[in-house]
């Protein structure tokens, strides 16, 4: 096998301009991937931190049609405190699950004592909050970043709109499930960035102050929002949860609970699997590259070597011998683009990362792209380019396996 | 037991629409260890019949028996398994593999075709360089020798599998008359150091006159075999 490489790699350096240009295109293939996806990728995974790490957490768990009538808050929806417990028993349990935070969300009315305009608000354990979404804290631009019995953390567009700043005290107003209406007076602990989807413009409070509020008894709860030790595992870990939770039922015989993703509660997933489809595509295209690229100089190499084939061939070289013989000199061309490709895709990415790129994410300004190279990615789009590469060569290489010495030593 | 047996040998082929009998009842035996040339003018049918004794064509009819094999009834695969055990070949162009050195050269079949051991292999190679006196020029490429020692070291290439029979296609073509003399005793030295059969087609009448045994071809037919003995012509054949 060794001496049918270093014939294929001399076969290579033997013309070296076309070598050079094969394994540049399929370098510049390569190259063009990897930025993409590095860029994209590490995009799509600050977006989807974002999203998750600051308001919505990995999953979610509701009771059963609260999801469906999300918008209006329905506070007849929510998970009694008996049967939160067993919801708690459940999720203190999983392996998976780091940390998991109760809220208690409602829409009300929020005044200055002058101006009055409608918020949403959530009530929640601050700890346990904090350590839910944990980027949550660095949305807090003004203010203190903890949260006491008393006080309010509100949107920065309202406060700018009611003119309201940290240590004002304010009243929220809400109707409670009976319709009767309540109102109690917080101070203003800080101000929230507003971030893109669901919740990024609602307000915090302590969340036995928000049943306060809402003159519950005893607190009850809108969602769970659950953060996961393990990102990646978050499809098993809603199948695992869906399947613990399933045995929780109504009198009805139906179920309690119902468990959603972050994919399944944000719009930007879309854009994430948008993403996804772009990068696939950019994949379809290096694909494109480099079977053509190979085919091209293989058919040119098996043409140019008619009377060297012959000659092999009579002398009593096998079919497979000749096959492979060409099989790897393309084998070899895909390793090459590959490595430099990867060389040169990492590079740029350094390049990126040091000269330290800034664009905009909705509401959020700014943001430092910081492109990562997924060794997976790395991996995979060599994998790619090499095992295409074989595929491209095995055509030509079958030609040349089968011709004939005669008419291949007669061959000008 | 004669190495090549042929009877009867007859082989047809179309070029475009008109349709050649190449080999028209050709009949012969040649013996192990001789070195046989087979002469006559272009279209005569000597490069045809090297093909078929060479396992590179099959006849239409006709018998051709090589080293006990009748070489009719292999398949593709078999023949070129035939091929690299008991055969070798020498071309008019030299054919050498411009990505090999002379060694490298020599080596590919007992490389690529027959798997010898490493320590076999290079014990084989370096007597052959010797012999063919090419031992100082063993690194360098085909580009950067002359066409007598690019023969030379086809010549080594062909015996480095010590095969049974050595075929030669206008081996001295491309040669000056001085080279192609030196080309054609390193060939009878070779046969007489190895006792190989050396077959080659040649239409040099100088040429000729350095094999044991010539056949002469006319029209696909076997004219006459000239030996030291005499000659017979073709219809005592």
């Amino acid at each position: 096998m060794g001496n049918l490489f270093k014939i294929a790699l001399r076969n290579l350096l033997r013309y070296k301009r076309r070598t050079l240009l094969t394994a540049s295109l399929i370098t510049i293939g390569v190259v063009f991937v990897l930025v993409f996806t590095s860029v994209t990728g590490s995009f799509k995974a600050m977006m989807i931190g974002q999203i998750t790490d600051s308001m919505l957490g990995h999953l979610q768990v509701h009771r059963k049609g609260y999801v469906a009538s999300i918008d209006n808050l329905p506070l007849n929806l929510n998970i009694k405190p008996k049967t939160y417990q067993k919801l708690t028993d459940i999720l203190g349990s999983a392996p998976e699950i780091e940390a998991f935070s109760p809220r208690l969300k409602f829409g009300g009315m929020f005044s200055n004592f002058t101006e009055t305009t409608n918020i949403r608000l959530n009530g929640v354990y601050p700890d346990r909050e904090f350590q839910t979404v944990p980027l949550l804290t660095s949305r807090i631009s003004e203010g203190k970043q903890t949260l006491s019995r008393g006080e309010i953390i509100i949107p920065v567009l309202l406060a700018k709109g009611l003119k309201v700043k940290v240590g004002d005290t304010v009243v929220v107003v809400a109707t409670n499930v009976d319709g009767s209406v309540n109102g109690k007076q917080f101070v203003v602990s800080g101000i929230l960035e507003s971030a893109t989807g669901p919740g990024g413009r609602d307000g915090y409070l302590h969340i036995e102050d928000a049943a306060e509020v809402l003159r519950m008894p005893e607190v009850e709860f809108s969602e769970v929002a659950i953060r996961l030790k393990d990102f990646s595992r978050l499809p098993a870990a809603v199948h695992h949860l869906e399947g613990q939770l399933s045995g929780e039922i109504n009198k009805e015989g139906r179920s309690i609970f119902e468990v959603h993703s972050w994919e399944q509660l944000s719009p930007f997933f879309n854009i994430a699997r948008l993403i996804d489809v772009m990068t696939f595509f950019i994949k379809i295209m290096l694909i494109a590259i480099v079977l053509i690229s190979i085919m091209n100089v293989m058919i040119m190499a098996v043409y140019e070597r008619i009377r060297e084939i012959g000659t092999i061939a009579a002398i009593g070289t096998l079919p497979g011998k000749i096959l492979s013989m060409f099989v790897i000199e393309g084998f070899c061309l895909g390793v090459l683009g590959a490595i430099i490709g990867n060389i040169i895709g990492v590079a740029i990415v350094l390049v990126v990362n040091l000269i330290g790129i800034h664009f905009d994410f909705a509401q959020q300004k700014g943001i430092l792209l910081k492109a990562t190279v997924n060794p997976v990615d790395l991996l995979a789009v060599s994998a790619i380019v090499i095992v295409v590469a074989v595929l491209a060569s095995l055509q030509p290489a079958f030609k040349a396996s089968r011709m004939e010495p005669i008419a291949a030593l007669r061959h000008v | 037991m004669a190495l090549i047996i042929a009877d009867n040998i007859h082989k047809d082929y179309q070029v475009g629409e008109v349709g050649v009998h190449a080999l028209q009842g050709v009949g012969f035996e040649i013996e192990p260890a001789s070195f046989v040339s087979f002469v006559g003018p272009s279209g005569s049918g000597k490069t045809t019949l090297l093909n078929l004794i060479g396992c590179l064509d099959k006849p239409s009819s006709g018998t051709l028996m090589v080293a006990d094999t009748d070489i009719a009834r292999l398949d593709r695969k078999e023949s070129a398994a035939f091929r690299g055990s008991h055969l070798g070949f020498i071309f008019q162009d030299f054919n050498l593999l411009p990505v090999l050195t002379v060694s490298e050269n020599i080596e590919y079949p007992l490389l690529m075709v027959q798997n010898v051991p490493p320590a076999e292999r290079k014990g084989r190679v370096e007597r052959l360089l010797a012999a063919v006196g090419m031992a100082d020029q063993k690194d360098k490429y085909p580009d950067q020798i002359s066409g007598g020692q690019k023969q030379r070291v086809a010549i080594a290439r062909a015996l480095v599998t010590n095969p049974k029979l050595v075929l030669a296609d206008e081996p001295t073509a491309n040669l000056d008359s001085q080279t192609a003399y030196a080309v054609i005793n390193l060939m009878k030295r070779m046969r007489d150091e190895l006792a190989t059969t050396f077959i080659f087609s040649t239409h040099d009448q100088k040429i000729v006159g350095e094999a044991e045994v010539i056949y002469r071809l006319e029209d696909g037919h076997l004219a006459a075999k000239e030996t030291k003995g005499g000659t017979i012509h073709g219809e005592s054949l």
